[in-house]
């Protein structure tokens, strides 16, 4: 065990510091448009210098590193007010769907541009009909010559509104079991017949949609995997996004012990609080336990080991602890916490803002139920659910709301 | 950087399971718990010597292998797979502890090579009655080498035969055999006794203030505690599954409904949040790095909830068979409230950690 860099971490990490802390000034002297403006050029600044996807190899356009330094870099960059969130879905599950599934000319026309920013790509997989029960959507795909012609509603889809590409999975065959009869396609989202309705969230922001598709036409060519073989390639995309997401972000034990030293409890300061301090403590038990967990993750990584459904406690504990944290804060506040006008409060609103965004992050890339399924099935090898569905064709299965 | 074991501790770690296993399995742990007679198994205790597990990070010179303290934690961490009913803790993790911290040339190389040869059984004697020992309860003093006063609860200080002691005027080794009465605890497994000091013969250890000395002892104790709690930890969700897998209701294995698998998802979740707190206070012990503190109260939380969630939890999983006196479970039950108060509770670590946090947090 060795919590410090190696020499060689070291350098890389010194080597990072720098080229940060000269990068980030030049790119904050021009004044961009919008937010998307401004971390599109990041992006494409981080891609040129091998920072953009440092575990992928070179031939690729990434850095060619270890799982290590993708992690020293993501800490020296934390430290910089530059982090988008943009390109994480496209980069962290899309484009290794597509790098996994697609010909060589798919992979050359479409990776360079995603790490560089100029292409975005979201996730086109849950319906109305289908969300953690990913297996059961609905959105029906026809072959027509050489082309598929695909009518149906995706739905929560981050980013939909402003991304150029998308990966989607779609019914094939509804005479065959559920899991059976999917296939996935990449598709351009300027396709015609498709329609991105944004969905108001109850947190007031607006990242993700509904998306209708009506007979827009899929060339075969941009099928990823066989036929009615589409589960398959999910699971794929499904792995990355649990290492992909998974903690960080948001209110933290550090945010609030800061507010508490100004905060007012019954007698003094909230931070002289002995209820108070006992849940502090175990904040920082968590979020420090769940940092190290990752660098254990990381260590097994780089000693070429695959990252198992372990990685799914991240999420788990990240996001409730986000929710508790938040309200903790509020509630702290007293009536004042009632407020929610980031002009007048506390850290800009930090704790009212995780309050009312915990709870998507719940929900997102899988419940916590799910989730500790995902663990009890996977790594502790209980019995999976039991699957009334397995064997009847989609098409005879009972549907609800 | 790299957050896990070597290969060579892996390999040490694998072995100590294999002989705790031959050696330490749960009729030797009841052979303590049954028998009122027997406050720890002396052939484990023996052979557990004739590994050199109690010298593993006493310096050669002391006759001890002179490994690291992170093969100690290793060990540790299977000792508390094991449930071992040995003093390892009272003698290891605080009494040589405090000796490599404290003691002069010559306390150490009276005392060191008794320890790793297992001639001696330690116990670390400082609370003096219900709460937290601070400079107002304290009331032991020592008087031209003199010692009085009483102390209660000493985890093994019935079987003891060198004591360190917290006085007013700072930390003491006492020779036993000493004044002491065995009480009856929670753990019986790992005794504890009221011991008196009547004016007896004490050695100064150290010159530190003794609140701070204690303090000191037990950031490292509670490295190793962590160890020792996160293997029995792992042990109580070991058992769970392995019952939960061969019992039926309602025509299913219990282990397929989803109230007893999120439950031991919630276990694992607890376990391996101990687990990479333990192993940060692991590194930050080994290397003596200014931030054990805080490390060392991370982990002693992180394992205290994990043991005692799981080992709860674990009894639960069970049903009735849980409850009764031949079910192993119980086992861990008793040592997961041993281990998390015998360097302090829970409450007063989470109070350490975050008068740490404001402190690093000021600077
Ligand atoms: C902010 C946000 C962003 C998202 N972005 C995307 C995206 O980009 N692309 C995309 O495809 N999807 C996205 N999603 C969708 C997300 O993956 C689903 O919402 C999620 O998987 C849950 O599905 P659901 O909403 O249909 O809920 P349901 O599946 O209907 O679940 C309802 C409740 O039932 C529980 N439940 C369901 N099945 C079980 C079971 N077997 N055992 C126990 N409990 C169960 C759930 O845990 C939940 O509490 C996003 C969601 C959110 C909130």
């Amino acid at each position: 065990m060795d919590f410090e860099d190696s020499p060689h971490e070291a350098a890389y990490r010194a080597t990072a510091r720098d080229w940060l802390a000269t990068n980030v000034a030049e790119h904050k002297a021009p004044s961009h448009a919008d937010d998307m403006a401004a971390a599109r050029s990041w992006q494409a600044r981080k891609a040129a210098a091998g920072y953009a996807q440092i575990t992928w190899p070179k031939e690729w356009g990434g850095g060619g590193g270890t799982p290590i330094e993708g992690v020293i870099f993501g800490q020296e960059e934390a430290k910089h007010p530059v982090q988008y969130g943009y390109f994480s879905i496209g980069l962290g599950m899309c484009v290794p769907t597509v790098m996994a599934f697609a010909n060589d000319d798919t992979k050359q026309r479409f990776v360079g541009p995603a790490l560089r920013g100029e292409e975005i790509w979201s996730q086109l997989f849950s319906e109305p009909a289908g969300g953690s029960d990913v297996a059961a959507i609905r959105t029906r795909a026809i072959r027509d010559g050489d082309d598929w012609v695909v009518n149906g509603q995706k739905v929560w889809t981050s980013g939909a509104h402003y991304s150029d590409f998308g990966i989607v999975l779609v019914r094939t065959n509804p005479d065959v079991p559920k899991h059976k009869g999917l296939t996935m396609f990449w598709l351009d989202l300027r396709s015609p017949g498709i329609e991105i309705r944004p969905i108001h969230q109850m947190s007031g922001g607006s990242n993700f949609n509904e998306v209708y598709f009506t007979d827009v036409r899929i060339p075969d060519s941009q099928r990823l995997g066989d036929v009615d073989s589409g589960w398959k390639v999910a699971l794929v995309t499904l792995m990355n996004e649990r290492l992909a997401i998974g903690g960080g972000g948001g209110a933290g034990p550090a945010d609030i012990l800061r507010a508490a030293r100004e905060l007012d409890g019954a007698d003094g300061p909230l931070i002289k609080d002995s209820a108070f301090r006992q849940r502090l403590a175990d904040w920082h038990v968590q979020t420090e336990g769940l940092r190290n967990t990752r660098m254990r993750t990381m260590t097994a990584l780089s000693r070429g080991q695959t990252p198992g459904p372990e990685s799914s406690i991240g999420k788990i504990i990240a996001a409730n602890q986000l929710q508790d944290i938040g309200n903790a804060a509020v509630e702290a506040e007293d009536q004042y916490g009632i407020i929610n006008d980031p002009a007048l409060l506390p850290l800009k609103g930090l704790f009212q803002s995780a309050v009312m965004n915990a709870p998507g992050l719940r929900i997102a890339g899988g419940t916590d139920e799910i989730l500790k399924n995902i663990i009890a099935e996977r790594v502790l090898g209980l019995p999976g659910e039991i699957r009334v569905d397995k064997d009847d064709a989609f098409k005879d299965l009972p549907v609800g709301r | 950087m790299n957050f896990d074991y070597s290969d060579d501790q892996k390999m040490l770690k694998d072995e100590a399971r294999k002989f705790l296993a031959a050696r330490c399995d749960a009729k030797v742990v009841r052979s303590v718990l049954d028998d009122d007679a027997k406050h720890y198994d002396e052939a484990l205790w023996k052979s557990v010597a004739e590994q050199g597990w109690l010298g593993a990070a006493i310096p050669e010179e002391y006759g001890g292998l002179g490994l690291g303290h992170i093969e100690l934690c290793a060990i540790a961490e299977e000792l508390g797979r094991a449930c071992a009913p040995i003093p390892f803790a009272s003698t290891v993790y605080f009494v040589a502890e405090a000796l490599l911290l404290y003691g002069s040339p010559d306390q150490k190389s009276k005392w060191l090579p008794k320890i790793a040869a297992g001639e001696v059984i330690g116990a670390f004697a400082t609370s003096e009655g219900k709460g937290p020992v601070t400079a107002r309860t304290l009331k032991t003093t020592v008087v031209n080498n003199r010692i009085t006063g009483a102390k209660i609860p000493v985890t093994d200080g019935n079987i003891g035969n060198l004591l360190i002691v917290l006085a007013k005027e700072g930390l003491y080794l006492v020779e036993g055999p000493v004044n002491s009465e065995v009480l009856t605890t929670l753990d019986p497994t790992r005794p504890a006794a009221r011991v008196t000091f009547e004016n007896i013969h004490a050695e100064r250890l150290g010159d530190e203030d003794g609140l701070t000395a204690m303090q000191t002892v037990f950031d490292r104790a509670a490295v190793l505690l962590a160890f020792e709690q996160l293997g029995g930890a792992d042990k109580c969700l070991e058992m769970a599954k392995e019952y939960a897998l061969s019992r039926y209701a309602f025509g299913r294995q219990i282990a397929g409904y989803q109230a007893i698998k999120h439950k031991l998802a919630d276990i694992y979740v607890k376990n391996e949040i101990a687990r990479s707190n333990a192993y940060y206070g692991a590194w930050a012990l080994n290397v003596g790095a200014a931030e054990l503190p805080l490390a060392a109260a991370t982990a002693r939380v992180a394992a205290s909830d994990a043991f005692w969630f799981a080992s709860k939890e674990n009894i639960q999983t069970h049903g009735g068979i849980g409850f009764t006196w031949e079910a192993d479970p119980q086992l861990y039950y008793r040592r997961s409230r041993q281990l998390s108060l015998v360097a302090g509770a829970p409450a007063t670590w989470r109070e350490r950690l975050v008068s740490q946090l404001e402190t690093r947090n000021a600077a």
